[in-house]
């Protein structure tokens, strides 16, 4: 409500702008827009590199490419566009209502809304969305399609053999009737979550069932009209767009969003504190960090995200296949300078679990830290640490720690070698590229001991984290895409998570009771040392207004108004 | 054993040298007498001794001067100056309160340069820094000259087909650019679970002997041409032929007659591949493949300030500093060297 409120303010602010322009003489003609800012202008934005990986909307998978995608096209189901907590709430999209489950949560019926074009001048059938569902299997290449989507009837003969897709079992599109009926093999909690995402956001039939480098005509206020990874992704208005759901999808303010590529995030400090862009897509570099602190503070917008931060032990090599082990290295972890060499008590909040705060299943808890029982984390505690690790017999192991090249993220390296070597193991560093550390860590034949990650939300489900980085099935031997780093697999916690899940389909609040539960007896089983919590800082030029940052999409591009 | 005849080389004398000068002297006391009467050179060499003996006197420093230890994290340390106690990463300022920065330098015992973003202290991590890049600096110039001499005297001395082997063995090597062949080794080096493993010889991820041997290898063939070349040469020469005469045998041949006159080429060489050595250790070090953290080498130690270059600048301007004068340093001595061992100015560094 309040975040509403300020929006109106905003609006009549914009307005009284507008009116005075034009008594001033423009007789520049001013573009639809969102309710809550100016319409119209170019919003300059800076990113190092283009969004890793295809532009094709079914495959790429960054927050980068994500933040555009839900602006040009849509789902059947969207997050509220809104800050807060209220940005982590299902909206309909293009249904016109979130359906009620049916046959046990296996069938979904959605209504389609009528009138909505695509950005080509098609008008949206129910058909489109058949057709986008087997696009997913089709192109062969989207990451998730055989871990979230394969629960459609036909899915997984379709992750089988893709080319010859037919979901017509699973996706019956009846146009007549502006209707889709989706049939699912087993319930499945996360459906909805899964609709909201823009691998599930629906193309124009006769898309082409193979990846393409400029994503293609969507349904969203905006369209793209260039994508040059060396150069800049621009985005124009959707001139067919007719705003129908506020919630799901707002229309937006400026013309024109420009993301630049090519720059250090040095450099595009500078220009954003020039005037020269309006937003960094990188976060900040860590020596800038005072001066955008103390100069530009009004410019600086920090977030809570949900997310941690965390070292993973292998715990089926030696050392750490020694819980005692394990536990004694979360006891010794200073988690307070690690949040130093992350920017600071401002920049993290530390933590001992998996699921981050402000998320589905959280309740504070924290076994490894001086005075347990508040839940959070105090201080370290090495003599418990100590006794640990000669009751666990380890001591003299050799460890590598694995982390990647980037500053801060080597940081952290370094003070676990050292911390390591203080506990009396024989640590030493490997520091890899970026580009090939993650999934070297995931290889379980590279055989890595201590491994540095993080995760970020897909959506907000605490199966998210739990299931996906610490259940049975997310390890895959031999694979460079097995996200359980730990390799943990506790087949009585991994009951638990099952059963989880299966209450979720009926009872959601009774299931994130479950959730808790296992939160506390993965935390005690100490497959991670989970680090912390991180914030995200939006570095804004001055002519930005109408910041809003959602939770599961971060900064709001096409909410900021530049004019 | 023939000597080195200047004159009868056709050799033009400094205008200080006359006859009566050299008459007697052996080639190296004259080379010793044009070296020290180089001023600049003995002004290089003294500093490269300097930096040697400052370098290798880090452990003193970090112990007896600084009170502290470079390899370990000191991150939520304090320091006391002028009876003040500040954190070593301090908070960032202004309403945010964003970053964390490492004290600067202090020009007190304790953090004389300051602290990099590991709370440590960069003075001593300079001078530790220092010895590693000098030790793998020093040990694979020595490396590469030992491997190209060997090369060079056998390839020059037996030509045909030996010769035309080792030659193609070098331009393999020689057709690499420099900088990948050592990145493609260390990568592979480095990222290997078990670090090198040779048999009896287990080498961990982290030894300082795989940048040395990755550096020395890759330098082989700059120092085996001009080797082979004067081999070439000096085996079609007069004393090699009288020996040969004699009866000498190859092993005498190449081990008293020709190496004796390699000798100098190799020691003009010497200063200028370490400098080489020295630069290629800290860009490999630069770019983390070179020394591994938490040791630390001049490279490491300005990759470390790169990230601090706008707040705390001087955390990689002191090991460039070091850099500089060491490579200025022996360069100039590396021309005196050349100046008095080889008048001719024949041998120059591709």
């Amino acid at each position: 409500m309040r975040s509403r409120s300020l929006f109106q303010l905003l609006t009549l602010i914009g307005l009284a702008a507008l009116v005075l322009t034009a008594c001033g003489g423009s007789s520049k003609k001013k573009s639809s827009a969102s309710s809550s800012g100016n319409a119209g202008g170019t919003l300059m934005t800076v990113a190092k590199g283009a969004p890793s990986g295809s532009p094709d909307p079914q495959i790429n998978y960054t927050l980068q490419e994500w933040q555009l995608l839900i602006i040009t096209h849509d789902g059947l189901l969207g997050f509220k566009r809104a800050s807060g907590t209220e940005g982590t709430k299902l909206v309909p999209d293009l249904a016109t209502a979130i359906p009620k489950p049916q046959n046990g949560g296996k069938t979904f019926v959605f209504h389609i809304r009528k009138g909505i074009k695509f950005s080509d001048g098609k008008e949206l059938k129910p058909s489109d969305v058949k057709y986008t569902f087997e696009r997913l299997f089709k192109i062969g290449q989207s990451p998730n399609a055989g871990t979230w989507y394969n629960v459609i009837v036909g899915g997984d003969a379709c992750v089988k053999t893709p080319a010859t897709c037919d979901l017509s079992k699973g996706v019956i599109a009846d146009d007549a009737a502006g209707t889709v009926t989706f049939h699912l093999t087993k319930g499945d909690p996360e459906f909805f979550d899964k609709l909201a995402v823009p691998f599930a956001f629906i193309l124009p039939t006769g898309t082409p069932n193979k990846e393409v480098q400029l994503p293609p005509a969507g349904t969203g206020p905006y369209k793209f009209v260039q994508y040059n990874p060396n150069k800049q992704i621009k985005l124009v208005r959707n001139t067919n767009f007719k705003e129908w759901s506020k919630d799901a999808q707002p229309n937006g303010n400026p013309d024109v969003i420009i993301q630049k590529f090519g720059l250090s995030a040095e450099a595009e400090v500078t220009q954003v504190e020039n005037g020269q862009a309006d937003w960094v897509f990188d976060t900040p570099p860590s020596d800038r960090l005072n001066e955008i602190s103390t100069k530009y503070a009004d410019q600086v917008h920090v977030n809570p995200l949900t997310a941690v931060w965390y070292w993973a032990f292998n715990v089926r090599i030696p050392p750490f296949n020694n819980l005692q082990a394990r536990q004694a290295v979360n006891f010794a972890t200073d988690r307070n300078a690690l949040v130093k060499i992350y920017g600071g008590p401002k920049l993290a909040v530390p933590t001992c679990q998996i699921l981050p705060p402000n998320f589905p299943g959280y309740k504070p808890y924290c076994p490894y830290t001086k005075n347990p029982g508040s839940g959070k984390w105090t201080a370290p505690d090495m003599a418990k640490a100590k006794q640990l690790i000669a009751a666990s017999g380890t001591k003299g192991a050799s460890v590598k720690v694995n982390t990647d090249t980037v500053e801060t993220d080597k940081a952290l390296g370094l003070y676990f070698v050292g911390l390591l070597n203080k506990l009396g193991y024989k640590a030493s560093l490997q520091a890899l590229s970026p580009d090939i550390q993650y999934p070297y860590c995931q290889n379980s034949k590279n055989k890595v001991q201590f491994c540095w990650s993080s995760w970020y939300q897909d959506y907000p489900a605490a199966s998210d984290f739990l299931n996906i980085l610490l259940g049975c099935s997310s390890f895959i031997p031999n694979s460079n895409a097995s996200p359980n780093i730990a390799e943990f697999c506790d087949k009585g916690i991994q009951a638990q998570m099952d059963a989880a899940l299966q209450q979720g389909i009926t009872d959601p609040s009774g299931a994130n009771t479950k959730w808790q539960a296992i939160d506390k007896a993965v935390t005690d089983q100490a497959p991670w040392v989970a680090l912390f919590n991180p914030k995200y800082i939006d570095f804004l030029s001055k002519r930005v207004k109408g910041y809003q940052f959602s939770p599961q999409w971060y900064f709001l591009l096409a909410q900021a108004s530049v004019k | 054993m023939a000597v080195f005849e200047p004159e009868a080389e056709g050799i033009v004398l400094d205008a200080e040298e006359t006859g009566g000068d050299i008459a007697g002297r052996s080639p190296w006391a004259l080379a010793g007498r044009r070296l020290v009467r180089n001023k600049l050179a003995l002004a290089a060499l003294a500093l490269f001794v300097l930096i040697v003996a400052i370098s290798f006197a880090a452990p003193l420093y970090s112990k007896h001067v600084a009170n502290t230890d470079p390899f370990e994290s000191n991150i939520s340390g304090t320091v006391t100056i002028d009876g003040k106690t500040e954190p070593v990463l301090q908070q960032g300022g202004g309403k945010l309160g964003l970053g964390e920065t490492p004290i600067g330098p202090t020009w007190h015992s304790h953090y004389l340069l300051g602290a990099d973003n590991q709370g440590r202290d960069v003075a001593a991590r300079v001078l530790y820094g220092g010895r590693a890049s000098l030790e793998i600096g020093l040990g694979s110039a020595l490396l590469a000259s030992f491997l190209a001499v060997v090369f060079g005297l056998v390839a020059g001395f037996f030509g045909g087909l030996t010769d035309t082997g080792i030659s193609r063995l070098m331009d393999l090597i020689w057709a690499f650019p420099v900088y990948l062949l050592a990145i493609s080794l260390a990568t592979v080096l480095l990222t290997a679970p078990n670090g090198l493993n040779l048999g009896i010889f287990n080498v961990s991820a982290s030894s300082l002997w795989i940048p040395l041997v990755i550096i020395g290898v890759i330098y082989v063939p700059y120092v085996f041409r001009p080797i082979r070349g004067q081999v070439l040469s000096l085996r079609e020469r007069e004393f090699v032929e009288a020996a040969i005469a004699q009866g000498a045998s190859n092993f005498r041949l190449i081990f008293r007659e020709i190496l004796p006159n390699v000798a100098s080429t190799v020691i003009v060489l010497l200063p200028l591949i370490i400098a080489t050595t020295i630069l290629t250790e800290s860009a490999l070090s630069y770019l983390s493949i070179g020394v591994q953290p938490p040791k630390a080498s001049w490279g490491t130690i300005i990759e470390d300030g790169q990230a601090l270059l706008y707040t705390r600048p001087t955390v990689a301007i002191a090991p460039g500093v070091m850099i500089v004068l060491t490579v200025l340093a022996l360069n100039v001595l590396g021309d005196g060297l050349r100046d008095a061992l080889d008048p001719r100015s024949k041998v120059r560094m591709k």
